[in-house]
């Protein structure tokens, strides 16, 4: 019998599990594919490391800061701040026809940017970070409002207003379209206030120190075993039931599988609202170098673009992918220590929305040929904003929204899960909760946050 | 415990929670959260490693004792007197 079992072994489990353990809980995270981190895991293909799904760290506070997820994450898994070993970026951009703004972790140089091309919106930029600094995290009662309608009551510029959205979006809005104002002021906060950081080697090493030490305290941890059930006694979640037909017991139960996901795991659940599942799904495009890109003048860490001034965050209308809209991103363009130098191979990532049902229809090798035909032409737009590297490639890699499904287990692939998100965890069930995506918070330090949150809230006050 | 000795425990919690912290200019009359910027969740936390460590049960109407060090050292110092370092 174990105190919380734990499904996923993403970012926010290990990190729930973490917690139990370290107040010598039993814990076992049940976790359905052969390794860890779910969304943000790691591989290695012909003799390359490769990220998943990370571009880069948000959140970012430099050592010794005490406000901040980031400061408060290390001090709740009792991290140093070295453990994350996390290196700056050297800069990025919001890229649109014919204005750009550059962004590094200092507020100050987005502003000078806005004031520069929008000289009369500045004041109104300042009375937006104001409005955010007011936010308060744990206000729920505002945070499904429009923040299309606040920030354009702010800022009157429309197109500045769809500059400012198209990091936030990229980086973690579930919804079409619009986004909630609690979920645009964190996001505002972590990507422009706080800014992007990685490791030099990758979320591997955020993972395997959150698996080290999940183990160290205790916690079990059990990899291909994927949860057919949820055995369900009255308003209780009594076990799990895996693929293989082991049974295990549990107190409590913490999902980070996602809400419909999870509900749909439920006996006692027999109707899931179709409506509430995510629709933004992504390929991505990975090419591999035979320079640094800063050789070749793509010497910044992250670009979002959009072809047009209006930014159409939806999934898309016709055909596969919209690559009208993308990131762009370096690995290799981050400050990293003297120590540690630079990367091995040149690396470029460029991500584009994608449609999951459109992908997952084709037969498999029709899969196979859109695969080149959209790596092609998700490059082929990307080029419009950063210098042509296409000669340089001398590897390529690539992710389509069934990739992110089989991986984690989202509903349509959806990278951030389901629109409506779940603040307080809680289910129909007294002690089943939620964790990870579709609980609110996204991100590495987002997903860890969330997992120590609904830790802290569910599984250890009694 | 004797208060000096719950003064210790309590460094000693402080330091697991917060490794980057230098507690040795600890103001014992100034609040925690004014000093090192604790927040609800360090709380929390300083209530279970109390919990954990010396099985002494807080209830959750009672954390505002936990205020500075010397409210807390008050405060425990009844509740930890049967407990040997």
């Amino acid at each position: 019998m174990y105190d919380t079992i734990i499904i996923g072994a993403g970012m926010s489990g290990l990190a729930a599990g973490i917690r139990l353990a370290h107040y010598d809980q039993k814990v076992c995270i049940v976790e359905r594919h052969y390794t860890i981190g779910g969304l943000n895991s790691f591989y290695r293909l012909n003799g390359r490391d490769y990220d998943v799904g990370l571009h880069a760290v948000t959140n970012f506070t430099a050592k010794g800061a005490k406000k901040g997820p980031l400061a408060r994450i290390l001090r709740q898994l009792r991290f140093k701040w070295e453990d994350f070993a996390l290196a700056e970026q050297c800069g990025s951009r919001i890229a649109f026809p014919e204005v750009n703004l550059r962004f590094t972790n200092d507020l100050e140089l987005l502003r000078s940017e806005v004031a520069a091309a929008f000289p009369d919106q500045v004041d109104a930029f300042d009375r937006l970070i104001s409005r955010i600094d007011d936010y308060d995290d744990l206000d729920q009662d505002n945070f499904a409002l429009s923040s299309r309608e606040i920030v354009s009551s702010v800022i009157s510029d429309p197109l500045l207003v769809e500059m400012i959205f198209c990091p936030l979006m990229w980086y973690g809005n579930a919804r079409e379209h619009d986004m909630d104002w609690g979920q645009f002021c964190i996001m505002f906060r972590s990507v422009y206030m706080e800014g992007f950081a990685r490791p030099f080697k990758g979320v591997r090493l955020i993972l395997k120190n959150l698996v080290k030490r999940f183990r160290s305290l205790g916690g079990e941890l059990k990899l291909r075993h994927g949860v057919k059930k949820i055995c369900v006694d009255g308003q209780r979640a009594v076990a799990v039931l895996t693929d293989s037909g082991e049974e295990i017991v549990g107190k409590r139960i913490l999902s980070s599988a996602g809400h419909i996901e999870t509900l749909r795991l439920c006996e006692d659940v027999s109707e899931i609202d179709k409506r509430q599942i995510g629709q933004m799904s992504f390929i991505e495009s990975i090419s591999i170098l035979n320079k640094q890109p800063a050789e070749i003048g793509c010497d910044e860490t992250i670009v979002f673009y959009n072809d047009h001034e209006k930014f159409d965050w939806q999934r898309p209308v016709e055909g596969l992918c919209d690559p009208r809209t993308g990131v762009i991103c370096s690995p290799n363009n981050y400050r990293y220590s003297d120590a540690d130098g630079v990367l091995p191979d040149g690396v470029l990532r460029i991500t584009t929305i994608a449609d999951f049902e459109r992908w997952s229809n084709l037969d498999e090798q029709e899969y196979a040929r859109q695969k080149m035909v959209w790596f092609d032409r998700a490059i082929e737009s990307a080029v419009r904003f950063v210098p042509d590297f296409r000669r340089y490639i001398i590897d390529t890699d690539m992710f389509t929204p069934t990739t992110i499904r089989r991986f984690t287990w989202h509903d349509n692939g959806a990278v951030y899960g389901a629109p409506d998100k779940k603040i307080d965890g809680t289910t129909h069930l007294e002690n089943l909760f939620l964790c990870g995506t579709d609980q609110g918070f996204v991100g590495i330090i987002g997903s860890i946050m969330s997992g120590i949150s609904m830790a802290n809230m569910h599984c250890l006050r009694d | 415990m004797a208060p000096e000795e719950i003064r210790t425990a309590i460094l000693e919690i402080l330091e697991d929670i917060a490794p980057d912290e230098d507690l040795t200019a600890l103001k014992d009359d100034v609040s925690f959260r004014d000093q090192m910027e604790l927040d609800s969740m360090d709380f929390l936390d300083i209530v279970m490693e109390l919990r954990k460590r010396y099985k002494v049960q807080i209830p959750e109407e009672e954390y505002g004792e936990l205020a500075s060090m010397d409210s807390t050292v008050n405060y425990l110092t009844p509740k930890m007197a049967d407990i040997s370092a």
